[in-house]
């Protein structure tokens, strides 16, 4: 129930950006979400594609820093307090949030939250119990 | 009207000064030869003896000695004296391995401190003043041989040792301090604080200081001079030869005087190790002619420098060296420590980044920047913010152990520092210290 997350280092410097979205943009990966971290010299640029292995030997190639990270992929109800929901129990159960970030989907009522917690496992069977649905690897790719 | 502390050697006539540097060399070499048996070894693979140096003429023919040769006989290789005979040692700053550890016997010490004094009566000092020693106390050779030089003179001293500024001007105001002795930036940090403070040099006395232990100009002279309203003078020397009194600056200001009864001076071609014409730039070697327990012969300093003979004003006759205008090697001082960028080429690859790295060096506000751009590794990435900060940090502690400051670290892109054929740039310095 993880999906890959790509996430690369990227120099707080004009032009670094741009040259990852190019190189993924050439190979035709298609990124489905992303969000960036930034500190004073540096960012992480955390990608959710549809094909992270080639995104990785790809920038790999390239010399950058880049690696795969298990993520969860949760399916929220998009009305208020649906994010609320998902975030009370993983409260509940003493799961940690290292990071997360959102998109929508472009056919249903669905908002998607990626989730990167201190537990993979502890998180996923809490929200399943609570009937949340999890994205596979294979939704994303075919999203 | 200039004052001496020993006029007889500060003004003698170069035939006296030659004969006795002749004196003392030839019995320098006696004694080296016969007691440190590493400069043995290495005279005899040069075919050399004592019998082969009658006078300073023939100091050319002796081998050299570098840091390398330091390391290589650390502790005790390079001693010349029974152990029961040295009452303290004094070491540089650096990393373990390359710490040199210098002995001193009593006698060694008298004359290290003989030779502050004359530099602190250089710039006016009498029993009258009270001096005040900001560099720092312990191995360091700073404080103690200021303190030795300030006592012999008769100066009121105040240990005070560095930092703690606010403390520093208390006393400076309230017991009048005449005479500051500490590193140029550290001089410059203390005018600043003072403006800080709301304070002019009316409030204080400092007539001079006595700065040095780093590279520093003229400009940064003037601004010294300005913010804490006293003349400022330069002042050399190194753990190796003893430490600062080495040379000291006249009230001339315009180089400084070796004092060359205890150390020998010559300028060669860092290259070719020949002895070059006085007047040349070259690398600065120095030979101890008087020193008991730790007695160099023809050390080299790796700093780049001119000798000069012309007429000095203050009528002392010692030799005069030009500020050092350079290093032949790439060591760098950086807030008065010295950094070689091997040090922290080691640390890098111990820490699991690439050996890939760009030192920038510069001066703001009269304190030195010392940053360092990494390269990050597939080892080290993470994706969250929290682990690279983390390891981010330990790197910068590792840097802080083996250089003793603090340095800025940026991480950048794998391979985005340019990879140069053959020696690789490293280091830039934006001080024009030179």
């Amino acid at each position: 129930m993880f999906i890959k997350q790509l996430s690369v280092f990227v120099e707080n410097k004009p032009g670094r950006l741009t040259e990852v979205t190019r190189i993924l943009g050439e190979a035709g990966v298609d990124i489905r979400a992303l969000s960036i971290a930034d500190t004073r010299d540096f960012g992480i640029l955390r990608l959710i594609v549809n094909d992270p292995d080639k995104a990785l030997a790809i920038l790999k190639e390239k010399s950058y820093s880049v690696t795969l990270t298990n993520v969860i992929a949760v399916g929220i109800n998009d009305t208020p307090g649906g994010l609320n929901k998902a975030m009370e129990i993983l409260y509940a159960n003493n799961i940690s949030v290292e990071y997360m970030y959102a998109f929508i989907s472009k056919t249903d009522d669905i908002a998607y939250v990626i989730l990167r917690v201190d537990s993979n496992e502890k998180a996923i069977s809490a929200l399943e119990e609570n009937n949340f649905s999890l994205l596979t690897s294979k939704d994303i790719y075919e999203m | 009207m200039a004052n001496y502390w020993n006029k007889e050697i500060e003004c003698m006539s170069r035939e006296d000064m030659k004969k006795l540097q002749d004196e003392r060399l030839v019995a320098q070499v006696k004694h080296v030869y016969e007691n440190v048996p590493y400069y043995k070894n290495l005279m005899d693979k040069k075919g050399v003896t004592p019998d082969d140096i009658k006078s300073t003429d023939d100091l050319h023919k002796l081998p050299f000695l570098t840091k390398a040769d330091l390391r290589d006989a650390y502790p005790y290789g390079l001693l010349a004296k029974p152990l029961s005979d040295c009452v303290r040692i004094q070491s540089t700053s650096g990393t373990t391995g390359k710490r040199v550890v210098a002995f001193y016997t009593q006698n060694d010490i008298d004359l290290w401190e003989d030779c502050c004094a004359r530099a602190i009566v250089a710039v006016g000092g009498t029993n009258e003043d009270v001096c005040q020693v900001c560099y720092g106390y312990g191995l360091f050779t700073g404080g103690p041989g200021l303190n030795g030089g300030s006592h012999k003179v008769g100066c009121l001293t105040l240990p005070m040792s560095s930092g703690n500024t606010d403390r520093q001007i208390q006393f400076m105001r309230d017991l009048g301090s005449t005479i500051i002795c500490c590193t140029p930036s550290y001089a410059a940090y203390i005018g600043e604080t003072l403006k800080e403070m709301g304070l002019t040099p009316d409030d204080i006395k400092l007539k001079a200081g006595i700065f040095g232990a780093e590279p520093w100009t003229e400009e940064m002279r003037r601004e010294i001079e300005k913010l804490l309203g006293l003349k400022a003078y330069d002042i050399y020397g190194l753990t190796e030869t003893s430490g600062p009194g080495v040379a000291f600056e006249c009230e001339e200001q315009t180089g400084m005087h070796i004092n060359e009864d205890h150390f020998f001076a010559e300028i060669i071609d860092p290259e070719t190790g020949e002895v070059l014409p006085e007047g040349s730039k070259g690398e600065l070697v120095f030979t101890s002619l008087t020193k008991e327990a730790f007695p160099l012969l023809r050390y080299r300093t790796r700093d780049i420098c001119v000798l000069s003979r012309e007429k000095c004003s203050c009528g002392r006759t010692l030799i005069k060296m030009s500020k050092p205008m350079g290093r032949s090697d790439d060591m760098m001082i950086i807030r008065g420590v010295n950094v070689f960028p091997s040090q922290i080429e080691t640390v890098l690859i111990g820490q699991g980044y690439a050996p890939n790295y760009l030192i920038e060096v510069d001066r703001v506000n009269n304190v030195d920047t010392f940053d360092i751009n990494v390269e990050m590794s597939e080892e080290q990435f993470s994706d969250t913010v929290k682990e690279i900060q983390k390891k981010e940090s330990e790197l910068v502690e590792a840097i802080k152990t083996v250089l003793g400051i603090n340095p800025k670290v940026h991480l950048v892109q794998p391979k985005s520092i340019a990879r140069s054929e053959g020696k690789a740039v490293r280091v830039i310095d934006k001080r024009k210290l030179h």
